[in-house]
């Protein structure tokens, strides 16, 4: 194995917490930064000849290889799990910007409540409510102590959108139902395509509060406090999939990138497949990874951040056996604790007269409604606890996905009636979705899996991971909204989501898995302190949503990112001061 | 070495067709004149041939419009099955292939090529049957992973950029008024609110001005 210089910082993944966490390193130290990326170096020249569905879209050009590596899955303990063979529910990033450069850009923030919802939860429905299996927890961070980074994040990716609560001021056309916000969004809400204006109007009528998806793809040129400037969102419709061609879409490779390239204490090496995590006596050393060559390597390092997604996260934790693996037959350990991904589901498919135009769109163009989320609305006629958005977003619909999608009344999938059908409605068709609350369960975890391997022969990660009734019952309870909404909308005809069944991994949900290295308030519940940084080996932090204890029904980044600012603070402000905890 | 086969395309399947937009206003597609002589990359002749003939019976060419055989959707799935994909390299390919629950996935440890090259024999001579009989025949295979892809990809070549094979002279696009990778709907995207916008489609080539190097051509 050959033995590199030692540095002082090595970050694992080059995605949005990978390269976040280096740019402030780099700007804010004089550290020397190691980013090791096991994907290729991209940037936004490559992405105009990139708006190929085929590719792209289907075969996912962007994303990790999965020939290479893989995860299992099973739904219960006694089952055996099998390898995900081909992408189906989540579709994993890969390369320079990770996910972070073909994801859609709806940009949440999370509820106050979110933030302490096992003690929201028992103060206000009692701690029998809840399903007996839970794992919930509250989070060691407050909504309050993470505004000021959320407004930092939203200000750094110039998202677009209209505040709903200004300093505790409720505002109209906003969503009323989000945390006191101390600023404004740096940029207007996105135009408003058909369909999403066709849902916003809708949904006032029936006396919902409708308002703009909350933008990463930005609406309007924007100079972040960072000095980076982008274009403004032209609506082309590659985007969720996709890099943006004109950089308008906020991705690593344009926001953060510009303030690392040339940087003399800044290496970024893409390629580097890290296979371990290399720590003695509660002190991480560096780490192990085969280059772009197939050559072995360590990388000595005062500092280790891992910043390679969720699953990764937690797989690279397991095979360095750093930290007690879960088990959720004694419900000891912390490794792999907290499975979550997220409800999500199509929960109308409506079909209109008027034609949609729904090829032109970004992938946060739409519109939502909070009055469904958390506990915005009285649950005595839900038989379920927690809640979520529903909303419509015209990311660009394209033909090959798209195409063949038919009233229920039309019975064939093939030949001349289908067609017909199908021709008839392929820019008729839209679809309001659902993204809902996933609570923990003592029994979705991951570990590692006993038979299958990578391409290097290590074992793959292994999720055991199903719906419950809570969230069985929420996705139907939302589906009937849905078709309200939809009815008011002006369908003809409407299908229904047809129920969430068992977790299923060959429908598209979204790549928003958390846990398995939780964040909690002490180290027999939780992987990392809240500060990212882990219990018993204080050099090493573990960034992205692997902290989350559960999933809080909106999309993860930003919610992600500000922590790792939050990290970032931490690390610059007192760790390098005092190596040590930070608690 | 594998012997040269060719699919030979009549031009009057290509020839001006009379297609109806979404917003009902009929027009001429152009496409292009005389016959047609591809190199297959995959298929023999016959199978090409069968190929082509049930594709055309899932998107049938008809009075709603041109369907599978004008848009050449045979060569689309061709050199698909040719590239890596028929060799499943977006694909977990490791032992051992155990039956799963649906819920699971395709686990099974055929490819895309020998699910065609299985799918097809019970097919042999399927082109030089009469319509009904066809659709009875499909009818009976509907429900297997054979049939599953055959429909995906023919909608995928109906569909698909023209540098794939398919979508001949963006005959699909034109069909549903898609109008390719375009740069920006910036001044129409809050304009066209229940009314059509149907540009002329452009291809990628088009778009970004060379030639883009398709995936079915990687290793
Ligand atoms: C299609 C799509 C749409 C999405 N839309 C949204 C959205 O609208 N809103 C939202 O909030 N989120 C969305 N997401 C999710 C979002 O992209 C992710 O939450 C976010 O990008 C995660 O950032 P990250 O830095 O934690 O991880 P990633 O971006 O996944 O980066 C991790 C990096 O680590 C690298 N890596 C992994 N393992 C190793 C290893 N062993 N050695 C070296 N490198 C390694 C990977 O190659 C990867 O580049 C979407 C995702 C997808 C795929
Ligand atoms: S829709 Fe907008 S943000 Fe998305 S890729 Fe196109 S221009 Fe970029």
């Amino acid at each position: 194995m050959k033995r590199l210089a030692p540095v002082d910082a090595v970050i694992v993944g080059g995605g949005w917490n990978g390269l976040l966490m280096a740019s402030e390193l780099t700007r804010r130290t004089g550290l020397s930064v190691v980013v090791l990326e096991r994907g290729e170096a991209r940037k936004t020249q490559d992405y105009a000849a990139g708006m190929d569905e085929l590719d792209y879209g289907i075969r996912l050009r962007m994303m990790q290889a999965i020939r290479d590596e893989t995860v299992t899955l099973r739904h219960q303990t006694r089952e055996r799990a099998l390898p995900i063979r081909q992408y189906g529910s989540f579709l994993p990033g890969s390369g320079v910007g990770g996910a972070g450069e073909h994801w859609s850009g709806i940009s949440y923030r999370y509820q106050p409540r979110d933030f302490r919802l096992l003690s929201h939860l028992c103060e206000k429905y009692g701690a029998r409510s809840l399903p007996p299996d839970h794992a919930l927890a509250d989070w060691p961070v407050t909504y309050d102590e993470l505004e000021p980074y959320y407004d930092r994040t939203e200000k750094m990716m110039g998202v677009s959108g209209k505040a709903g609560n200004l300093r505790g001021k409720r505002i109209e056309g906003g969503n009323i139902f989000e945390g006191p916000r101390s600023a404004e969004y740096p940029t207007p809400p996105m135009k408003s395509p058909y369909l999403a204006a066709l849902f916003g109007e809708a949904a006032r009528k029936l006396g919902y509060h409708p308002y703009p998806l909350p933008a990463a793809t930005t609406s309007v040129d924007y100079t972040n406090p960072d000095g980076v400037s982008r274009a403004g969102c032209s609506f082309c419709g590659y985007c969720e999939r996709f890099g943006c061609m004109i950089g308008a879409k906020s991705q690593p490779t344009n926001t953060l990138m510009p303030l690392l390239r040339g940087k003399k204490k800044f290496e970024l090496r893409a390629g580097a497949w890290v296979r371990r995590i290399i720590a003695k006596d509660g002190q991480a050393q560096g780490v192990n990874y085969v280059d772009s060559k197939g050559e072995e390597v360590f990388q000595p390092a005062t500092m280790v951040f891992l910043a390679s997604w969720t699953l990764n996260n937690t797989r690279l934790l397991l095979l360095s056996q750093i930290g007690e693996p879960y088990d959720p037959a004694s419900g000891k350990g912390v490794v792999g604790r907290g499975l979550t991904h997220q409800v999500s589901t199509a929960a109308a498919t409506a079909f209109f007269d008027k034609p949609l135009n729904r090829f032109m769109g970004a992938g946060s163009a739409g519109t939502a409604i909070g009055d469904f989320d958390g506990d915005a609305f009285d649950h005595a006629e839900a038989n379920f606890l927690g809640g979520g958005t529903l909303y419509t977003v015209c990311y660009g619909f394209r033909p090959m996905a798209n195409f063949g999608v038919v009233p229920a009344s039309v019975r064939s999938r093939w030949g001349r009636e289908w067609k017909k059908s199908a021709l008839e409605f392929y820019d008729r068709t839209g679809r309001i979705s659902f993204y809902g609350e996933h609570l923990a369960y003592r029994q979705n975890y991951m570990d590692l899996d006993p038979t299958y391997k990578d391409h290097l022969g290590d074992p793959l990660l292994r999720l055991t991971l199903d719906w419950q009734d809570n969230e069985r019952r929420m996705a139907s309870f939302m589906s009937g909204k849905a078709v309200e909404i939809a009815r008011a909308m002006g369908a003809q005809e409407i299908t229904r989501f047809p129920g969430l069944g068992r977790y299923d991994t060959t429908r598209y949900q979204s790549t928003h898995l958390q846990g398995g290295a939780i964040m909690g308030a002490n180290e027999t519940e939780s992987v990392v302190n809240w500060y990212l940084q882990h219990w018993r080996v204080p050099n090493l932090f573990v960034l992205g949503a692997s902290a989350f204890p559960q999933n809080p029904s909106g999309n993860p980044t930003l919610t992600a990112v500000a922590l790792t600012y939050r990290t970032a603070d931490a690390v610059i402000d007192r760790y390098l001061k005092h190596p040590g905890t930070l608690v | 070495m594998r012997r040269r086969h060719f699919l030979t395309l009549s031009a009057s399947t290509v020839g001006g067709l009379l297609v109806y937009s979404l917003d009902r206003t009929p027009s001429r597609v152009h496409a292009q004149e005389g016959t047609l002589r591809v190199p297959l990359k995959f298929f023999t002749e016959e199978q090409a041939l069968d190929v082509a003939a049930a594709a055309a019976r899932i998107f049938p060419s008809d009075e709603s419009g041109p369907g599978a055989t004008e848009a050449g959707v045979v060569i689309y799935i061709d050199r698909q099955l040719a590239g890596p994909y028929g060799k499943d390299r977006y694909r977990y390919t490791q032992p051992p292939f155990e039956k799963g629950l649906p819920e699971q996935g395709y686990q099974d440890a055929a490819n895309p090529r020998d699910i065609y090259r299985e799918g097809l024999k019970p097919l042999a001579g399927f082109h030089r049957r009469e319509a009904a009989e066809q659709d009875k025949i499909l009818t009976g295979i509907e429900s297997t992973v054979f049939f599953t892809l055959l429909r995906t990809h023919t909608i995928e070549g109906m569909f698909c950029d023209p540098m794939h094979g398919g979508n001949r002279d963006m005959i699909g696009w034109q069909l549903i008024g898609f109008p390719g990778p375009r740069m920006s709907y910036l001044e129409e995207v809050d304009q066209y609110h229940g009314r059509a916008f149907r540009p002329k489609p452009v291809s990628l080539a088009e778009v970004v001005g060379h030639r883009v190097r398709p995936s079915e051509e990687e290793e």
